[in-house]
């Protein structure tokens, strides 16, 4: 009896302490990790997604708050005008989330790109989605009024051979930004008028 | 004593050197050795979780109840692994991602499970912190090596630092006209070379 508490005891101590300083740790490194991502991953991506835009739209980034939620939005430039917005988003993918950045061009209410910043799906075919231009491409120009699909869904948009959960991961992932610009969209226009001049 | 703690650290330099000698490891061993910078970064990595992990199971090797040591052990050296992580993820980027899955896989590294069972359980803190360090040192130049060697053939360059501190860069080692021979930097480039090197170490006596 007496070896069966200790084994509890011994093994609950150990479990909260490594929680414990886990938690910590997390608290410590997560903004450092989200300023690596930003700088690594996601700013590359939006600068190439945006490459025309005569802002930095990296630099030119704002938070709205929504309820709980907070989201960074990012706003490019063109010809004198922003009309371009960068609005982040995330699905379920087939191994962790798959994170997306994607642009809406405000003034026609369409896709101006969408890119694949952080995943962890398999080499050679779900993590295509992020190392394939073709498949990010067929976004571009698409009209946000119909949500978005892979054809085997009925959808508009062609999945990646061998890599149907990524393919909707990714049309998820945009659905939930195209929602999420919806919602924020009177905000966004808020913000970013005078911007570009 | 200092002489038994000097050997508990050179042992795993040369005559234990773990994925040479004991043939253990060869998971991170055969994937991340693409270039000579992954394979230091990783051994360093293990490095840190053997050290850390071998301390404290020497520390805690009174209290532990044997029926569930290994239960213990392995909350121990999760622990070590997601510090390495997440400190790599926030001062190391570009490292983390070319390592990938492979931190996190550091867990179920049988030379960090095999040392606190085997050695730190039974020793005290100071042999098993020779211990460890020099398990893992020995880890990374194996490492090193490994991906130095694939490097060189794979692609006639040598090119990476270590976490921002040392840099090298050395291109076209091999004069300009060399075809890199892209083969040693895949997947089974990594059986044969490292096989060769088995092969290089068995004729040096281990003694």
């Amino acid at each position: 009896m007496g070896e069966m508490i200790k084994m509890v005891v011994v093994l609950t101590v150990l479990s909260v302490v490594s929680g414990g300083s886990l938690a910590w740790l997390k608290d410590f490194t997560e903004p450092k990790i989200e300023n690596q991502v930003m700088n690594l991953v996601k700013g590359p991506a939006i600068r190439q997604m945006l490459s025309e835009a005569e802002n930095d739209p990296v630099e030119d980034r704002f938070k709205i708050q929504e309820g709980e939620a907070e989201h960074t939005v990012f706003v490019g430039v063109f010809g004198g005008t922003a009309d371009t917005v960068v609005v982040e988003s995330s699905a379920n993918g087939f191994a962790d989330k798959v994170g997306l950045v994607v642009a809406f061009n405000m003034s026609d209410d369409t896709l101006r790109g969408v890119a694949v910043t952080t995943s962890k799906e398999t080499p050679g075919l779900g993590a295509r989605a992020k190392d394939d231009p073709s498949f990010t491409a067929q976004f571009k120009g698409q009209s946000i009024a119909t949500p978005f699909g892979v054809t085997k869904d009925g959808g508009q948009i062609s999945a990646l051979s061998g890599a149907t959960i990524t393919s909707r991961a990714v049309c998820t992932g945009v659905n939930t930004a195209v929602k999420t610009y919806n919602d924020l969209k009177p905000q966004i226009e808020e913000q970013i008028k005078g911007m570009g001049k | 004593m200092a002489k038994s703690i000097a050997s508990e650290f050179t042992k795993g330099l040369w005559k234990e050197v773990p994925p040479f000698r004991l043939v253990l490891g060869l998971c991170p061993t055969l994937g991340v050795t693409t270039s000579l910078k992954n394979g230091i970064g990783m051994g360093l990595a293990t490095t840190f979780v053997l050290l850390c992990s071998n301390i404290l199971v020497s520390l805690l090797r009174k209290v532990i109840p044997a029926k569930v040591r290994i239960a213990c052990y392995i909350i121990i050296i999760a622990t070590f692994v997601i510090v390495v992580e997440q400190m790599m993820a926030a001062f190391a980027y570009g490292l983390f991602m070319d390592l990938g899955v492979f931190i996190p896989l550091i867990v179920v590294n049988c030379i960090v499970l095999g040392r606190a069972e085997a050695f730190a359980s039974k020793n005290g803190v100071f042999k098993s912190t020779a211990d460890g360090l020099g398990i893992g040192l020995g880890f990374t130049w194996a490492l090193g090596l490994l991906g130095m060697v694939r490097e060189l053939i794979g692609t006639g360059s040598l090119k990476g630092d270590v976490f921002g501190l040392i840099h090298w860069n050395f291109q076209n080692i091999f004069g300009p006209s060399f075809e890199p021979f892209g083969f040693a930097v895949q997947a089974p480039g990594a059986f044969i070379i490292l096989g060769l090197l088995l092969c290089a170490m068995n004729l040096i006596p281990s003694k």
